[in-house]
């Protein structure tokens, strides 16, 4: 691997630029891995590298039916936070967040971490209760939280309606100034190029299409390049996990789901924080592009479709256009959509599956962009040590049934309602 | 925009109605095993294409149907009343009667 820095920057500059090489290779498949990860997004490709690097396990594949970050990863609003109630999220995120941190230096790949703060609007007295409970519980896992009062949002964020006469009047807020974005292609280009330095083989446009599993242990992945052998399996394709899982015979407690997300025309800089309500369910930032980027609620019926319907996009425009007015003279320029592992309680699976060898990260719900570093992590680690990490431990497909759900919203068994 | 053909109100805007999840669930007898209710309360087929649905007409006739519906293309594929059989159920008992 070349790495990037002033120097060579400075160099390839002076010498013409035709000095860089390709980012990973394209390496011809092996006939045995020691593990197979499935899914090309930020998760899989976290996994392998952490795989590589963590535990010292570099023969590994990463296949991808499509290419590289061409799912979720490329499709999310680039969202990075860990302002959690419950503690097991709460710590898991936080991890997650301070991996972001440092993730530029990590990998030697600008991914363009930018802590510009994330700010959950109060519109409520209930509001009020919640944000001041969830802040506090926030600090006492050691996590940044600020509240701010209606004056001090009014004059940070000038294009906010914070008069009280506003359709959704703005009471306070809470404000994780850590939370931030993230440039989400350099997520997996950045763990792409770090794991394929390391040995790792990315396979892109080779889809699984059966899992070969001999008296309860998995022993490879049956694909469109070919059957490859595999002593462990790792699937992170969430939005489609239930498919995959379904080829080794398991029923998962997730519905999929699409989520759609979409930006107006680039302007300059109008807004320089993230902006999120609860009550209205509603997040919008800018990008570095200078595009609104903004999205909410799910298009609520189970959908494999990768797209949307306007309805929903009206209802995310309505919101954006009460709490911003003066954002209703831009044109919305692209709507996209995303499909979403809904899980029966809102957070995530990160464990090992009912067949000796094969373990998931997946069930991500709408938060499974912030969550990539660590979910690689433990995902690895799982992996690495057929057992959880703490920080993972919690997260098992049991929970459902031994009644240790982490339902943060409360919600119930209604997945499209977390 | 999804177009629900509601089997008495015949075919609205998707606006009209609430989605009401996995049709093909069947709640367990109260003294099945913890398993079954397992099954029910938590875990889906999920299908990547026809996956059969309740939606409930809200701003309409008020009532819960189902929609047989294809998860990957968003067609819609038939709708019947939640008891009722499917048209082609409802045909090859049509048949099978003659």
């Amino acid at each position: 691997m070349k790495r990037y820095s002033i120097f060579s920057l400075l160099g390839n500059a002076l010498a013409g630029r035709d000095d860089w090489p390709l980012a990973w290779r394209n390496p011809t498949p092996k006939k045995n891995y020691d593990v197979v990860i499935v899914g090309g997004g930020g998760h899989g490709l976290a996994t392998a590298y952490y795989l590589a690097k963590e535990h010292g396990i570099r023969n590994v594949a990463v296949l991808e039916k499509g290419w590289l970050g061409g799912g979720n990863t490329g499709r999310n609003t680039t969202i990075v936070r860990s302002n959690y109630h419950l503690d097991a999220n709460a710590h898991f995120y936080e991890y997650s967040l301070k991996l972001w941190e440092r993730l530029s230096q990590t990998l030697n790949f600008n991914v363009m971490y930018s802590a510009r703060g994330v700010l959950n609007l109060v519109h409520t007295p209930a509001d009020m209760d919640a944000a001041m409970r969830r802040g506090n519980a926030m600090r006492l896992n050691g996590i940044d939280a600020k509240f701010l009062p209606r004056d001090e949002i009014a004059r940070r964020i000038p294009n906010l309606d914070c008069s009280p006469s506003a359709r959704f009047p703005i009471l306070g807020g809470l404000l994780q100034p850590r939370g931030g974005t993230v440039r989400h292609d350099a997520v997996a280009w950045g763990y792409a190029r770090a794991a394929d330095a390391l040995g790792v083989h990315i396979l892109q446009k080779c889809e699984v299409t059966g899992l070969h599993i001999e008296r309860g242990t998995v022993t490879g992945v049956r694909t469109t390049l070919g059957d490859m052998g595999a002593q462990k399996i790792g699937l992170a394709v969430a939005g489609h996990s239930s498919v995959v899982a379904a080829m080794a015979g398991i029923k998962l407690p997730i519905e999929s789901h699409v989520l759609q997300a979409m930006v107006s025309e680039p302007i300059k800089p109008v807004l320089d924080t993230v902006v999120t309500s609860g009550a209205v369910h509603f997040y919008i930032s800018q990008s570095d592009k200078g595009e609104l980027v903004m999205g909410g609620d799910l298009d609520f019926y189970n959908s494999y479709a990768q797209r949307g319907n306007l309805p929903q996009i009206e209802e995310v425009v309505a919101a954006c256009t009460a709490l911003f007015p003066s954002f209703g003279r831009l044109r919305l320029m692209r709507a996209w959509g995303g499909i979403m592992d809904m899980t029966m309680d809102g957070s995530p699976i990160i464990g090992k599956l009912p067949v000796k060898g094969l373990y998931m990260t997946g069930g991500w719900c709408y938060g499974g962009f912030k969550a990539t570093p660590a979910s690689g992590w433990t995902h690895a680690w799982t992996i690495a040590n057929d057992a959880p990490h703490p920080l993972n431990a919690p997260f098992t497909l049991e929970r459902f049934g031994e009644g240790r759900v982490i339902d943060e919203k409360g919600a119930g068994p209604y997945p499209w309602a977390h | 925009m999804l177009l629900i053909p509601c089997p008495w109100c015949g075919p609205r805007n998707q606006v009209e109605f609430t989605y009401g999840g996995d049709a093909t669930l069947r709640r367990p007898a109260p003294d099945a095993p913890e398993a079954a209710w397992i099954d029910y309360v938590y875990l889906r087929d999920n299908p990547c294409g026809p996956h059969d649905e309740l939606w409930f007409h809200g701003a309409g006739c008020r009532s819960w149907f189902k929609v047989r519906r294809n998860t990957r293309t968003h067609e819609i594929i038939q709708s019947a009343g939640v008891s009722d059989a499917w048209d082609d159920e409802q045909r090859a008992a049509d048949g099978s009667a003659r």
